[in-house]
């Protein structure tokens, strides 16, 4: 185990596994000479070379559509767009070329690509720049859709994406690229896609959360426990495909729950999990289920305007209060 | 070419144009669902440049696929089946009259929005040449409608920044649906728009199958040699509406009658005539066989079964995955195959 930030987590990922496989192969804008954005690829053009550390046109639907030719060959390129905003310049080639391909032609395509973006708003880069539209690719069937909340599970999980055979959406939370944890140092770490994850066991109310929500959460159940509230944290870890049993699991204990998400609430990843927790767990609902999500605007500038609008630990605190209390 | 090449290449034509014209009567039969465009002629095209493409030439086109299908060397069964969403379709009825594909005979589908197989293609060159698949090309086809679209340009682009091989080959057939070309595009010469990136170019004619044959050989050889994309665009005609669904009151019917007359199946028997390589007997021995190849096809296709419903669930994803059925999770995985 090795202390460190998560993003010097993703970029150990990334590393490791284009040191142990070189049909592994980094494009997007400014990963190379630049350092990448976010600096996650800093270093790697001087150790790997422009053939796999690739600077892109600024071109989100060349550098997608790129990617799941290359896949397609058998090389297995990792994608970075700068910000998850750019995918929707991609939409097209996430969830109508990446997500059907494998199914529309039968099993005879294969895509083993990573899609990398940043999500998340707080950093006062305005309404386009800072959207959390996680959902809207979780939407669709034949796209994995993962998001790591801790330094360790950013590592594990990324490389275990990078190894998969299915295209990945990895997506990453710029506020958390600071955060930091204990993170194991095998090259062979791997965490399993498609499992939420118990982050704190607790009995009394139960707070699902992914990325950014997940240390929030955390704090927020730390709150509690000064108060003698005992919060159970499940990590989703992964939206597309939902794993819903330690959800259940923890709820059967609880008989409350709070959904945690960054993004808006309609439509979104609370929506989803609350139904599901009333279809797989009726029986066992003391309380209706609370969400707490972003204010249904688009995100201000202005940096007091914008913290407002995004959930708070304040907020997922006053909700475990809520379905407890009433 | 011997004798037998090129009765095989005529066969080919004359079996693309008689698989369009069965699937045109399944489909008003209600056999053939969704959309369902013809590739009657352009047949030159596809021939042309499937017969002078090598093994390691990498194909993939949009929509108007099933020319494209056979003249990748997919059996004109497999093709048929497909049409009629039977499991032995090469998509095993998953994909349909827009998404062919065989990757065993390097052909990659079959892509039914409009550009957005350019980028992908231009990542097919990119994946050849990071693996070094020396010689390989890819050549992309795309209509004239598709040249407005940003993939278009984003994928030429990538492919002249990055020195990637490929063919890219806009099968200018004059109309994007109804649309005709100088309705849409600020060029009516799409040669043109290549000049943009650097990229070399030329306007062929499509129509006589022997010098799409002759003019693509060349063009491969120059990118084999030089590396690099170069772009041609091919004058070609379809006789049928966009789809089955077309009105048709963007051209007069005099207009199809002109290009009728330059019929790229009459062109060629010509030629075979002409220059003594074959006998009407003989050609019209070779219809017959493409009448009867064809017509076993649609045989095939009726009697090959609908896919179990098993297979609703399988290829979601390539590694074993849970899936859901309406709520309820699977209680086995989806096979990942």
């Amino acid at each position: 185990m090795a202390r460190m930030t998560m993003r010097e987590a993703i970029s150990r990922a990334l590393w490791e596994e284009m040191e142990r496989d070189e049909r592994v192969f980094i494009m997007g804008e400014e990963v190379g000479v630049w350092g990448g954005t976010y600096a996650v690829t800093k270093g790697f053009y001087d150790r790997f070379g422009e053939d796999r550390v690739r600077d892109t046109p600024i071109a989100e639907a060349a550098i997608v559509g790129g990617a799941i030719g290359a896949a397609l060959t058998g090389a297995r390129p990792i994608a970075e767009l700068m910000t998850i905003n750019f995918a929707f310049v991609a939409m097209d080639h996430i969830v109508n070329e990446a997500a059907k391909l494998h199914y529309m032609f039968a099993g005879q395509f294969k895509l083993p690509l990573v899609i990398r973006a940043v999500s998340g708003g707080g950093r006062q880069l305005g309404a386009t720049h800072s959207q959390t539209p996680d959902a809207v690719f979780a939407h669709f069937p034949g796209l994995k859709v993962v998001s790591p909340g801790t330094p360790a599970d950013a590592k594990g999980l990324l490389k275990s994406a990078i190894r998969s055979d299915d295209p990945v959406l990895f997506i990453e939370n710029a506020t958390l690229y600071q955060s930091k944890g204990e993170v194991p140092e095998d090259e062979d770490y791997l965490e399993p896609l498609g499992k939420s994850k118990v982050q704190r066991e607790g009995d009394d109310v139960t707070i699902v959360a992914y990325s950014k929500m997940v240390p929030d959460a955390l704090k927020a159940a730390e709150r509690l426990a000064e108060e003698g509230i005992e919060a159970e944290v499940v990590d989703l870890r992964s939206l597309r495909p939902l794993d819903m049993d330690p959800v259940i699991a923890s709820f059967k204990r609880t008989n409350r729950a709070v959904i945690a998400e960054e993004g808006w609430r309609s439509y979104g990843v609370g929506s989803e999990v609350a139904a599901r927790i009333y279809e797989l767990a009726f029986d066992f609902v003391d309380a209706p289920v609370k969400r707490v999500a972003q204010a249904e605007v688009p995100l201000p500038y202005n940096a007091k305007l914008e913290q407002l609008a995004l959930p708070q630990v304040e907020d997922i605190y006053h909700a475990a209060k809520e379905v407890i209390y009433g | 070419m011997e004798k037998k090449d090129y009765f095989d290449l005529y066969r080919e034509m004359v079996i693309i144009r008689r698989i369009e014209e069965r699937a045109a009567e399944l489909y008003q039969k209600g056999k053939i669902g969704g959309f369902l465009h013809l590739y009657i002629g352009q047949e030159a095209v596809s021939a042309g440049i499937g017969s002078v493409r090598q093994p390691q030439d990498r194909l993939i086109t949009a929509y108007r696929d099933h020319g494209w299908a056979i003249s990748a060397g997919i059996d004109p069964k497999v093709v048929m089946a497909e049409l009629l969403g039977k499991v032995d379709g090469c998509s095993q009825g998953k994909g349909g009259s827009m998404h062919m594909a065989d990757v065993e005979k390097n052909f990659w589908g079959g892509h039914a929005i409009v550009g957005a197989h350019i980028p992908i293609a231009a990542g097919l060159a990119l994946g050849d040449v990071y693996q070094g698949n020396k010689d390989a090309i890819t050549i992309c086809m795309f209509g004239d409608g598709a040249t407005n679209i940003g993939f278009f340009h984003e994928g030429l682009n990538l492919s002249k920044v990055w020195n990637l091989p490929v063919l890219w080959v806009c099968e200018n057939n004059m109309y994007g649906m109804g649309t005709s070309i100088d309705r849409a595009s600020a060029v009516s010469e799409i040669r043109q728009k290549a000049e943009g990136y650097g990229m070399p170019n030329e306007r062929i004619e499509g129509m006589d199958v022997m010098q799409v044959r002759e003019d693509v050989a060349r063009v491969l050889e120059v990118i084999r040699k030089e590396g690099g994309p170069y772009l041609l665009e091919i004058l070609t005609y379809r006789y049928r509406g966009h789809s089955m669904g077309d009105p048709e009151r963007y051209r007069g019917k005099d207009e199809v009658k002109k290009w009728e007359a330059e019929d790229p199946i009459g062109i060629f028997r010509r030629y075979l005539i002409n220059e003594g390589i074959g006998t009407e007997e003989e050609l019209d021995e070779q219809d017959a066989q493409a009448e009867e190849i064809v017509e076993e096809a649609v045989d095939f296709a009726e009697a090959s079964p609908d896919p179990e419903d098993e297979a609703l669930f399988e290829h979601i994803y390539a590694e074993p995955t849970p899936v859901e059925y309406r709520g309820y999770a699977l209680s086995q995985e989806s096979e990942g195959k």
